[in-house]
């Protein structure tokens, strides 16, 4: 088994390199029993010969390109994204960009924002990194949570179990959405991404939980389990060594699945006013802004809007495509 | 029975007792003096003190509670002497901003959201419905993957980015719809459709991708089931097996999550309705948070979580009423 690490991690690079809830797979790279090496190599083949599933990752892992390289692709286009550019609109029809399609052009690659001229090349480059960041921390936030909590309710049962699920019934009968407005309305604007973070991993958790419970629930009577147990191993080895890599595929796939609500409700929230502060651009905030000029400067919404929807769609299709090849019926 | 609808209805208060709990907890924590904001700006600190104690904001954290409660049942009246305001039976809070207790806001705006969620709500279930039976009769040719590809796409075209780009094709450019339009009914019931028509697809199109998914795999894995197996067998004609075995248990689970989420959308759709401008109990709370209006922030949240919870309670009970499955006191 000594080198069934090594092959796994390269395994997991290669199929779920794309996957950014990269937590889940040290856990897979552990050696999962169940699922030998060359399962997982067929699962990474069948990803590759999929080719929707292969343009997904691409673009996901550009948009994480983008992100990462900020400022320098700022630096390549000329205008950063604070900075107003009052030549490129007219100020005599309100401040519409100058030039077609929301004054695009060899100087503004994406054009200007109406109004006053902020390069919405930027203003997406710089969007994609508070996206990004936001929806993967919760992610990670999420997983983690979930797992704990699913795994110590499941393994422990009894008054543990029954506290946890108490908790998660309550959280899953909230309408999330709206509570997650009230408590950011009422909560400071100062670190909101960081708020954005926790609230959102607050109402999230429960959805993973609840299966990682009912999976962990079912695996602690198997006999491997029962096994080490037997052996004289504890309860932390038993959780760690035994259950949590039997749960890779799980994790990987519910983690994929949760990214583009992730994504979406970052947006959504910052659409609505609740979550990423201006000046502090986010897409949903400048798909929210461009509301009042939709019909006179369409390229001001379907810029951001694009790149929203290709995000989001290419995490779902990729969270589609594991859960078929891993062959998860749960989620 | 009685005993499982006893229970149910102590767990739905119970959650309730909470919901409110943690609602006000967050309101009571992290919310701005409200005296401060009704004092204004030529503002004393005995003045401040003076209105904190008609608004009863100086008392300790367990008896507001307890006042806030009671005003839900019995009503509460805010402040004392000539100015006290009077808060009818459902007391949800009282919106200083606009001085109008929140019931009363929230019940002038429930006929917009409710239209809004009843519309949406047949389109989706219709096309829900038909497009995952579709694709389970289909199953794995090309309309089961055409269907499967506009699901998925469905389910991750944010609603504000389908909104726009509706509103900006089919008013500016093609110009088949007129600019939304707060129209009333009995005015000009052709207005009133078209102002409507383009919320209701908005709001239906990502649930109608659930429920088609829902029902594809529902009716998928139904039809594998023994009993189906066993009709087929005894030469029931596939139209009567779909009918008699195949549909009835393929669909119950999409009444238990429609309860859930046409609930949900009766507490408002936030976003729908900010982006049509129509003057709904979501848009209302949308606004409230541009103004920090949080009574009206805090009444829409309780409201919105008493018909989700509701609408699970009736779910429920419908459950046990449609599914002979469920044994009666064993679900949890």
């Amino acid at each position: 088994m000594s080198f069934t690490p090594t092959e796994l991690e390269v395994e997991g690079a290669a199929g779920g390199g794309t996957v950014p809830g990269a937590p889940a797979s040290p856990p897979a790279g552990r050696g999962a029993p169940d699922r030998p090496a060359t399962e997982w190599r067929g699962v990474s083949r069948a990803f590759l010969r999929d080719r929707a599933a292969v343009a997904c990752g691409v673009y996901i892992v550009l948009i994480i390109l983008m992100a990462v390289a900020a400022p320098l692709l700022v630096k390549i286009s000329g205008y950063g994204p604070l900075e107003f550019d009052q030549d490129a609109v007219d100020p005599n029809l309100g401040g519409i960009p100058l030039g077609a399609a929301g004054g695009m052009g060899a100087d503004h690659w994406f054009g200007v924002e109406p109004g006053n001229g902020r390069d919405i090349f930027a203003r997406i480059v710089y969007g994609a990194r508070v996206s990004m960041l936001i929806a993967i921390s919760a992610t990670l936030l999420t997983t983690f949570l979930g797992v704990v909590f699913g795994l110590v309710a499941g393994y422990f049962g009894g008054r543990v179990d029954m506290v946890v699920s108490r908790v998660m019934e309550f959280l899953m009968a909230f309408p999330a959405l709206i509570f997650m407005i009230a408590v950011l309305s009422a909560l400071p604007a100062e670190n909101r991404q960081f708020l954005l973070v926790l609230v959102i991993s607050f109402f999230g958790w429960p959805y993973l939980a609840r299966i990682v419970r009912g999976q962990t629930m079912s695996l602690k009577e198997r006999e491997f389990v029962e096994a080490a147990k037997a052996s004289g191993a504890t309860s932390a080895q038993i959780i760690f060594k035994e259950i949590l890599p039997n749960l890779a595929s799980t994790i990987i796939v519910m983690t994929t699945l949760a990214v583009p609500g992730y994504v979406g409700t970052e947006a959504g929230l910052s659409f609505l006013g609740v979550g990423v502060v201006p000046p502090t651009p986010s897409w949903g905030q400048m798909i929210a802004s461009s509301v009042p000029w939709y019909a006179v400067d369409p390229a001001y919404f379907l810029i951001p809007g694009a790149f929203l929807f290709l995000l989001v769609l290419s995490f779902t299709v990729l969270g589609d495509r594991i859960r078929r090849l891993l062959g998860e019926g749960a989620a | 029975m009685i005993r499982f609808v006893a229970n149910r209805l102590l767990g739905m208060l119970v959650v309730l007792f909470l919901v409110c709990l943690f609602t006000f907890v967050i309101f009571f924590v992290l919310s701005p003096d409200p005296a401060v904001q009704i004092c204004g700006k030529n503002c004393t600190p005995e003045a401040i003190d003076q209105i904190r104690a008609n608004l009863g904001i100086d008392q300790p954290f367990w008896t507001q509670f307890w006042t806030f409660l009671t005003g839900l049942f019995a009503g509460r009246t805010y402040g004392t002497g000539p100015n006290a305001i009077d808060c009818a039976a459902p007391c949800l809070g009282y919106s200083f901003q606009s001085s109008q207790a929140v019931t009363d806001m929230i019940v002038q705006r429930l006929p917009v959201s409710a239209t809004v969620a009843v519309g949406a709500a047949v389109l989706w279930l219709l096309a829900g419905v038909a497009g995952g039976l579709l694709s389970a009769v289909r199953e794995g040719r090309f309309a089961d993957r055409f269907i499967a590809g506009l699901t998925l796409t469905g389910m991750s075209i944010p609603n504000y980015v389908l909104a726009l780009s509706l509103q900006f094709l089919l008013v500016v450019t093609l110009g088949w719809l007129p600019f939304p339009q707060a129209v009333a009914f009995s005015d000009d019931p052709v207005r009133w459709f078209q102002n409507f028509l383009m919320p209701w697809i908005v709001l239906a199109v990502g649930m109608a991708a659930v429920y088609t998914r829902l029902t594809r795999a529902n009716v998928i894995e139904t039809l594998q089931e023994n009993y189906v197996r066993t009709a087929r067998a005894k030469g029931l004609s596939p139209g009567l097996v779909w009918r008699r075995h195949a549909l009835r248990p393929a669909l119950t689970p999409i009444v238990t999550i429609f309860g859930m989420d046409f609930a949900g959308l009766l507490g408002g759709a936030l976003i729908t309705e900010t982006v049509f401008g129509l003057n709904g109990i979501g848009k209302m709370a949308a606004d409230s948070i541009t103004k920090n209006d949080q009574p009206v922030i805090m009444g829409v949240t309780l409201l919105a979580a008493f018909l989700v919870v509701v609408g699970n309670m009736v779910v429920d009970l419908l459950y046990t009423a449609i599914d002979p499955r469920v044994r009666v006191g064993s679900s949890a």
